[in-house]
């Protein structure tokens, strides 16, 4: 007579799925792969038009200047994935290289460390402010973002020099043939990866930002999430500033990791995390950061100004937020 | 506005249905959601549309609002064929819908709030406030309530703005009112008076389509009833040609007989030894403002049931048990172990679980998949320094997928594809995931279908004779007298009556609840209508 239910269900699933393959290019493919497709299609676009793209001097160079706004932008996904968001990591970054002079005399690595203690303690405040206190992420941090700059220009005052052989070669040493650089920020990556999917803070993150009130209730501890991942954010941020000035060699207080801020919320919102949270992409995040520098590169290359840049950088914000938007609607 | 109709005279003596479904179908990614539906709804008449959920009914309601577009068939409104391609088309047309959840702006004042988007204007071309108040004011009153419509919406319950937005139907002088769940949030004096409200739309030519989880309303309402199941139209007729076991059977699926036997949910009435130590016991609890010295004990294997109208307290009384409220003063203990008080940790980890109320906004994390969901309140089991074992979460993710019968086409599937009957099985298995000694359900089976309803109310059953204490809300006072063997009624922040043994039935709780002493025989209907009348009356 009639089927019985589960066949009835095998045979819904399986035209679902029938469903699914013909119509993969739709609203919701677009808003997760996208930023996979323009990715490509601005390499090969390079290898065409641009002389010297494919060479390995230049793949270094780009991955080089990646990677500082890869580390920002991952610790800025993890807090975006709870709804918040980290407008200090600049600052961060110019405070963990304004205190890494003064303890340099101890050795590399301890001035290092400082560096990114610093960044820990910033990271806690703005945790307290946000999980404890009940600010706004986007005041707590606000707040951070400013007073930090002013006290890396108290600590660090003029620009200095930083040539010790320890940093000098974290700056532009590499192994195997990669920079240093590259390979932290890698494992930055992977760490992340592995943080998000595989474990317990992972998952609490997402569920804080999804419904903290339901989280609450499920017995998530989530002013400890949210003060830990703001802790991240500024350790990965005070990571990224040891880094740059270990490359520049110096460390300016006045315009170190200024704006950075901007470039990595751009590439966590390109890599498809959304700013109302309960959503981390990291892989996303990645290609969010290298399709920026692409852009920037690839119009550098054709002598076309910085500014034009910025436009263009603009307009791929707009696109990526807009087909996000579209997978809702549709 | 135009009347917007050139009516066809129908060639029979039935009046033009006011809005006319015609073999509609509607699918989702190949998936048949409505099968040539016909559905149609005649001026002057309330006509109810039920089915379980994932039966089609939202869509059906969404293809006539004009969310949806169906794939085949037609609308015909007024007898004229229409397309709607927004929802704003069709409310020009004078389709007015009042959704369960209130779509209205509660930092505007009422009268706002009724006249937005066609405010009177001065002739300056500004909103007309005083007319606007004026008017606003008196239809209100006519509805039988007395409020200040400058006050801003927000600060009134869901009940009255409900109220207000049936208010607004009338102001646009609807043709069709489409009420999707209306009365689910409401206390009983609401409900009646919004069926008062409703029937006099009716009076006045609307053709309304009401939709209800609360069965028994839609005989004290309706005039016609469609079912639906399955996507698709299994009975349509008059509301008074069928019976309460007709109905359910046909939104079942199963014979009368099958029903009969299930239907009326019974949970054991455990004979139990009164010297067992509570599993729970709770003295003296305060919290300021909402609850005044509260006591109660559960024993293990006991369902006690929590009476009281919205306000009264029973979500605060387990909210603060569970330590998800602030509370002064008080005792919890479990299993005769006194515990830390206001800790949800402490509460999960001494084996209290909490269903809340709200599913959407206290229970499910919408972006994250049923598995995840699952194992939310239980992470730190399955998983070793913080590191998640995919074969524990497995295991256990099965284990209640299949015990609950939750419809999942993966546990993969985002919690927020699933419909509410299979959300609230999640969010069930979440808590029964931390095995807990106690379990305090805050309506467990609101807004749910009847058949995922039977389902959830025999597995409070199953649970309790494991010895599970079971403390249940409802405001279904049916619910409470077949489910538990005790119920504490509430009122303001207290227990104001127990309730037991042969004492407890539908007409003695009823009583209770509406504070009268009266403890004869009347039935819902008759002590709700008396309610209204002496209060609601214009």
């Amino acid at each position: 007579m009639s089927l019985n239910k589960t066949d009835t269900e095998a045979i819904a699933r399986s035209s679902t799925q029938a469903v699914r393959t013909r119509r993969r290019f739709d609203g919701a493919w677009l808003a997760r792969n996208g930023v996979y497709m323009a990715l490509i299609a601005l390499v090969i676009i390079n290898i065409v038009i641009t002389p010297h793209f494919v060479s390995v001097a230049n793949l270094r160079l780009q991955l080089i200047q990646t990677a500082p706004v890869l580390i920002v932008a991952l610790g800025m996904a993890l807090v975006i994935g709870t709804k918040g968001i980290d407008l200090s990591v600049g600052s961060v970054m110019a405070l963990s290289a304004a205190v890494m002079p003064l303890y340099i005399g101890y050795g590399t690595i301890p001035a290092i460390l400082i560096g990114v203690a610093f960044g820990a303690v910033t990271g806690y405040i703005a945790g307290t402010l946000v999980a404890r206190l009940g600010l706004q992420p986007i005041v707590a941090t606000l707040a951070i973002m400013v007073g930090g700059r002013g006290l890396a220009n108290v600590i660090g005052g003029q620009i200095k020099n930083l040539n010790d052989p320890g940093l000098v070669a974290l700056g532009s040493g590499s192994l195997f043939g990669i920079p240093y650089t590259v390979l932290i920020a890698a494992l930055l990556l992977l760490l992340v990866m592995f943080v998000v999917r595989r474990t317990t803070f992972g998952r609490a993150l997402e569920a804080v930002g999804g419904n903290p009130l339901a989280s609450q209730l499920a017995g998530l501890r989530i002013k400890r999430v949210l003060t830990y991942v703001y802790i991240i954010s500024g350790v990965f941020a005070a990571i990224a500033g040891v880094l740059v000035a270990a490359k520049s060699q110096a460390s300016d207080p006045r315009t170190l990791g200024l704006l950075i801020e901007l470039s990595a919320i751009a590439a966590v919102v390109i890599g498809g995390t959304p700013l109302s949270g309960g959503k981390i992409r990291v892989v996303g995040t990645l290609a969010g950061a290298l399709l920026m520098q692409l852009i920037i590169s690839t119009l550098v290359a054709h002598n076309i100004a910085d500014s034009v840049a910025q436009m263009v950088q603009a307009g791929v914000i707009i696109v990526a937020v807009y087909v996000q938007l579209g997978r809702k609607s549709r | 506005m135009t009347d917007p109709l050139g009516p066809t005279i129908a060639a029979s003596d039935q009046p033009t249905p006011a809005l006319q479904a015609d073999g509609v179908s509607k699918r989702f990614a190949g998936v048949h959601a409505l099968t040539d539906v016909s559905f149609s709804v005649a001026p002057g008449s309330i006509h109810a549309l039920v089915g379980e959920n994932g039966a089609g009914k939202s869509t059906l309601i969404k293809v006539l609002t004009g969310v949806y577009q169906p794939d085949d068939g037609q609308l015909l409104y007024q007898g004229n064929p229409v397309s709607f391609s927004r929802p704003a088309d069709a409310q020009n047309a004078g389709i007015s819908t009042v959704y369960q959840e209130i779509n209205l702006v509660p930092l505007l004042s009422v009268a706002r709030n009724i006249y937005l988007g066609r405010e009177p204007r001065t002739r300056l071309g500004l909103i007309d406030v005083r007319t606007m108040n004026r008017d606003a004011a008196k239809l209100i009153r006519e509805f039988g309530i007395n409020l200040d419509v400058t006050s801003e919406l927000g600060t009134f319950g869901l009940g009255i703005q409900q109220m207000i937005a049936l208010a607004r139907a009338v102001t646009i002088e609807a043709r069709v009112i489409i009420m999707d769940e209306p009365t689910s949030s409401l206390e009983i004096q609401e409900v009646q008076t919004l069926f008062s409200v409703a029937r006099r739309l009716r009076d006045q030519g609307a053709g309304i389509v009401f939709v209800s989880h609360r069965l028994d309303e839609l005989w004290q309402l309706c005039d016609a009833v469609t079912i639906l199941r399955d996507g698709q139209l299994v009975h349509t007729g008059a509301m008074a040609d069928l019976d309460r076991r007709g109905l359910i059977s046909h939104m079942l699926g199963r014979d009368i007989a099958d029903v009969a036997a299930h239907g009326a949910t019974s949970f054991e009435e455990e004979d139990t030894i009164t010297d067992q130590v509570p599993v729970l016991s709770v003295s003296g609890l305060q919290s300021p403002g909402r609850l005044h010295d509260i006591d109660l004990k559960v024993r293990p294997g006991e369902v006690l049931g929590l009476a009281g109208l919205l306000g009264s307290g029973r979500s605060e009384t387990v909210k603060a048990i569970y330590g998800a409220l602030g509370t002064s003063a008080g005792d919890v203990e479990v299993a005769g172990k006194k515990i830390r008080r206001g800790s949800i940790t402490t509460s999960l980890a001494s084996g209290i679980a909490l269903l809340s109320e709200d599913r959407k906004a206290e229970g499910i994390i919408p972006e994250l998949s049923v598995r995840d969901n699952i194992v939310l309140a239980v992470m730190d089991k399955v998983s070793r320094a913080g590191v998640i074992s995919d074969a524990k979460v497995n295991d256990l993710v099965d284990t209640f997928i299949k015990r609950l019968h939750i419809k999942v086409s993966s546990p993969k599937q985002l919690v927020s594809q699933l419909s509410g009957g299979n959300q609230q099985k999640v969010l069930i298995a979440r808590w029964l995931c931390t095995e807990p000694r106690v379990f305090l359900l805050d309506e467990p089976t609101r807004g749910i279908d009847v058949g995922a309803k039977r389902e959830v109310q025999e597995l409070i059953n199953e649970l309790a004779s494991k010895g599970l204490g079971v403390v249940l809300i409802s405001s279904e006072t049916e619910e409470l007298v077949e489910g538990s063997g005790r119920v504490l009624v509430l009122h303001e922040g207290s227990i104001s009556e127990e309730i037991s043994g042969s004492d407890l039935t539908n007409a003695r709780l009823l009583s209770a609840l509406v504070g009268t002493d009266r403890t004869d025989d009347t039935d819902r209907t008759e002590a709700d209508a008396l309610e209204t009348t002496e209060e609601g009356k214009s």
